[in-house]
């Protein structure tokens, strides 16, 4: 399959749905109007919880927003409804970006439970403010008027809808196939990860946030308009439950999902209400919720995927070009050999009464590779964590290029130039080599989310592509460039993080022990991609503890042992140093 | 407002955080061994409250009809799952607690209402017809999702709130119910006069606390459940069944919302649906506990009960707004506080 037929098919969908009206009922033709009114919320869940990671209960309450803002303007005050959808817009957008700085930083379940919070509080409020109707609600609610045409009908609304979810997916899948996209389809690889990309996490978070909310306000418009009534329920904490269902059942981390989910749950539902009373006759509607919440737990027992994903699987692939060769990306100043790189004099970390890190000190030269080393507990790892920034040292300075970066985040040291692989590796697996290498450049590329939606991005974004198709091939993994990352071997997988810190186009390359868990053969391959980085000039700090691997390879060993440093010199030297074989074999007796 | 306001509204949010706590020492309990955040546990304690009305009024309540229901659920998917893991010995053991156990409850209590039983054994029929519930639900919901995250699981639990607030309506009407007070004792204390059931509540919170610490404390299974708690790997290890240390938890967690749902009963009007609520509320005070801490829970409770007494004397209807906005800098400061390591989500 290529991209003309995903265009043609996506041509042939459009003109299914310009066609509609002229063929179904009234009656469906409404119901398409509310799928299409879902669906927007949905897609915006798609991106915030499927993409992003973030589960939010409280959807619902960003619709409301906006539905009594554009009634609040239209009907009680006798404005424009396109004034109601600015004012309900901005105030949607606003209100989430608030709760988004407050919330955001929570970590796990207490996240999406503050979503719950305000889900709830912001549901109540609608009830209980007194200009607002209280629980009556507020009627007579103007139509949208499109010049002097006022869209009254169902028809007629239908292709406001229809068209405003038309445009949400194809900005929306641009969005995702750019350089904030991408951001946004780390985030569940954690913090540290998106961070050490120079990736703001916080500010990405935010941006996800605050699109979902968007398409929740344009929703919540356009079902105030269409059903020129509005009242507390439709946007309490049930519906908040609901868009989420619609979401998972589409496949959330798909935006198509949040449309096809939007759809099954609207028609189920209705079918529901339709054919439930014939089967438990006189039961309450009340069953409706009790068959729709058992269905979603079942699906979520037997299908946590969700449908177009699993659909999907079938798809025969898109194929891809190899991305064309492309004016190069800008290279930071590099530091002239023999330089004073990095500089840590004095650096202390503290756990309580623990001392991990022990007054240490030592420096790296530009063009050199060193390597701390030193057996299980003696601080390698609490070293490393100050040099990045996941740590903040107790005490001492650590200084970079001539600035002290002991205060900074992780994502400032890695924007200055620090690039770092992990322990545990850290790729995100269901992206392509290719796209995890291109999250490299992000701090070389500059493009935001409006060039990334309208796709004003095309020029940078090649030059990004063919950068991570050139590291790529530099470390020797450029035959498969669109195989997905958690395909590949351990070994392979450390050096696709070595490419993605290359693309990042660093003054220092830091790796955490590199060489653990790696059989012998893939070490060997390790040990000749360093020594042709090196070649090339780059500066290279490796913690690790395989000393066969360091020996062999570097220019200079730090040896840390409980915290302190024991020693510094080169290879030679430290292998014959008693201090050394003392503290791995515990000397000789 | 007066220094006599004051103190009313203070012992009148002390009693209401009472029952919140209880729910709450429910809620850390499940979290705690199962990671399963349990929303549904307010709808156990309207449930409980409900059926009460409904056996003072001399009907069989619809808890009969739906623990039979759920039995039924449980036993079909536990025969399925030991069929299919070819563990066809254990069927015995399963159909005794999944069929007969429940089956006998709801029997005993049928049996019960023929000869019009005083109070004391009303409030005992009452607790033996909500207790199977929560257990039953793990079996049927949750048991199969046990290694999902914390999300998931969360998600799922949410849901079952909806599907359980359904039944209530199905199995109990939507009439609200106000049994009568378990006692008519009163007593003035620095000129605020405190009523018996407020005293009770405040007196049955601490006693359920206190036996679940000795039960935690110097019991072999009460120390099963808290090695689960700590590392489920480990105590599986240690030859302790994580699944049968989830079924305890349900079961002493639903007998504390039963209970503060029989203690809730008199003072407000339940309906079908109040659970919520009273479930999130005990929620919120769970997590300023950090959901696992149970002293902590219950200071967390009372702080909110508190907090919605004095609220709804400002503004009544803005009472939940105030104590779900509270929420929030609560959970900042919660997430703050707790250095966890950061986990990847599944893909």
């Amino acid at each position: 399959m290529t991209r003309l037929h995903v265009q043609l098919a996506a041509a042939a969908a459009l003109a299914c749905l310009a066609l509609a009206p002229f063929v179904l009922s009234p009656f469906s033709v409404t119901l398409m109007n509310y799928i299409g009114i879902y669906s927007l919320v949905a897609i915006g869940l798609a991106l915030l919880t499927g993409v992003g990671g973030i589960v939010s209960f409280g959807q619902a309450a960003f619709v409301g927003i906006a539905a009594y803002a554009t009634a609040w303007v239209s009907a009680l005050n006798g404005q424009s409804p396109w004034l109601g959808l600015l004012f309900g817009v901005a105030l949607t957008c606003g209100v989430a970006a608030i709760l988004g700085v407050v919330t955001l930083r929570l970590q796990g379940h207490f996240l999406s439970l503050s979503t719950v919070a305000w889900g709830l509080a912001i549901g109540f409020l609608f009830g209980n403010v007194e200009g607002l109707g209280r629980f009556n609600g507020i009627s007579s609610i103007p139509p949208i008027s499109v010049g002097s045409l006022a869209l009254v009908s169902s028809a007629q609304i239908y292709y406001l809808i229809w068209g405003i979810v038309a445009l949400a997916l194809l900005l929306g899948y641009n969005l995702l196939d750019s350089r904030l996209g991408r951001a946004m389809r780390a985030l569940r690889g954690g913090n540290t990860l998106v961070e050490s990309l120079g990736i703001n996490a916080f500010r990405i978070k935010l941006v996800t946030f605050v699109i979902a909310a968007f398409l929740a306000a344009l929703s919540g418009w356009l079902y105030a308009h269409m059903s020129r009534f509005i009242s507390p329920g439709p946007f309490d904490a049930s519906m908040g439950i609901e868009y989420l269902m619609m979401t998972m059942v589409g496949g959330a981390g798909s935006l198509l999902g949040g449309v096809v989910g939007a759809a099954i749950v609207t028609l189920l539902k209705n079918s529901v209400q339709d054919y439930l009373p014939l089967i438990a006759k006189g039961a309450s509607g009340q069953l409706e919720i009790v068959a729709f919440s058992a269905l979603f737990i079942l699906f979520l027992q037997w299908a946590r995927q969700g449908i177009v994903p699993s659909i999907a699987r079938y798809l025969p692939k898109i194929r891809r070009e190899r991305p064309e060769p492309a004016p190069p990306l800008p290279r930071r100043p590099q530091p002239a050999p023999g330089e004073l790189l990095l500089k840590v004099d004095g650096a202390e970390r503290r756990f309580g009464g623990l001392i991990a890190v022990n007054n240490v000190s030592f420096e790296v030269r530009s063009g050199e590779i060193l390597a701390v080393i030193g057996p299980n507990g003696a601080g390698k790892s609490t070293m490393f964590n100050c040099l990045t920034g996941a740590l903040r040292v107790s005490k001492g300075e650590i200084v970079f290029a001539g600035r002290s970066i002991v205060r900074d985040p992780q994502s400032r040291i890695a924007k200055a130039g620090v690039a770092r692989t992990f322990q545990h590796v850290k790729l995100r697996p269901r992206m392509s080599l290719l796209e995890n290498v291109t999250l490299g450049t992000y701090g070389r590329t500059s493009s935001g989310l409006f060039a990334g939606a309208f796709r004003l991005n095309r020029r940078e974004e090649a030059s990004a592509r063919h950068e991570a198709l050139l590291q790529l091939e530099r470390v020797g993994l450029g035959d498969k460039p669109f195989e997905l990352a958690g395909n590949l071997p351990l070994g392979n997988q450390r050096i696709l993080e070595i490419a993605r810190a290359l693309a990042a186009d660093p003054a220092l390359l830091v790796l955490d022990e590199p060489a653990a868990g790696l059989r012998r053969q893939e070490k060997l391959r390790l040990a000749e991609l360093l020594r042709s980085l090196r070649a090339d000039h780059l500066t290279i700090l490796i913690v690790e503890h395989d000393m066969e691997f360091v020996m062999s390879l570097v220019d200079r060993i730090v040896v840390l042992d409980f915290g302190s440093k024991l020693c510094e010199g080169v290879p030679s030297a430290i292998r014959s140093d008693e201090r050394v074989q003392e503290a791995y074999l515990g000397g000789v007796a | 407002m007066t220094s006599d306001i004051a103190a009313i509204l203070a012992i009148d949010g002390i009693a209401t955080g009472a029952v919140y706590a209880l729910v709450a020492i429910g809620t850390v309990l499940i979290f705690t061994v199962t990671r399963v955040i349990f929303i549904p546990f307010g709808d156990i304690a309207a449930f409980t409250a409900l059926t009460l009305a409904a056996l003072d009024a001399k009907r069989f309540p619809g808890t009969g009809a739906l623990v039979v229901a759920l039995a039924c659920l449980a036993t079909l998917i536990e025969i399925i799952s030991l069929v299919r893991s070819g563990e066809l010995r254990l069927l015995p053991r399963a159909l005794l607690f999944y069929l007969v156990l429940p089956l006998a409850v709801v029997g005993i209590a049928w049996l019960t209402m023929r000869i019009d039983p005083p109070l004391a054994v009303r409030l005992v029929l009452a607790l033996m017809l909500i207790t199977p519930i929560a257990p039953l639900l793990d079996r049927i919901v949750f048991r199969p999702i046990a290694d999902g995250t914390v999300l998931l699981l969360l998600t799922v639990s949410v849901a079952l709130h909806f599907a359980l607030v359904g039944l209530g309506l199905l199995f109990f009407g939507p009439e609200g119910v106000r049994t009568e007070p378990l006692t008519s004792f009163s007593t003035e204390f620095a000129g605020v006069l405190i009523s018996g059931q407020t005293m009770l509540i405040v007196l049955a919170a601490l006693v359920f606390s206190g036996l679940l610490y000795l039960f935690f404390d110097f019991t072999l299974v009460g120390k099963s459940l808290r090695a689960t708690a700590v590392n489920r790997t480990g105590s599986r290890l240690m030859g302790i069944r994580p699944a049968r240390a989830g079924t305890i938890a349900y079961l002493l967690g639903s007998l504390m919302a039963g209970v503060s749902g029989i203690l809730i009963a008199p003072v407000n009007t339940v309906f079908y649906d109040s659970g919520f609520l009273i479930g999130l509320k005990a929620f919120v005070g769970a997590i300023v506990g950090g959901m696992t801490s149970y002293p902590g829970a219950a200071i967390g409770a009372v702080g909110v009960g508190i907090l919605e007494s004095f609220a709804s004397f400002q503004s009544s209807a803005l009472k939940d707004v105030i104590v779900f906005s509270l929420l929030i800098p609560i959970l900042i400061w919660r997430s703050l506080a707790s250095l966890h390591s950061e986990e990847e989500i599944e893909e």
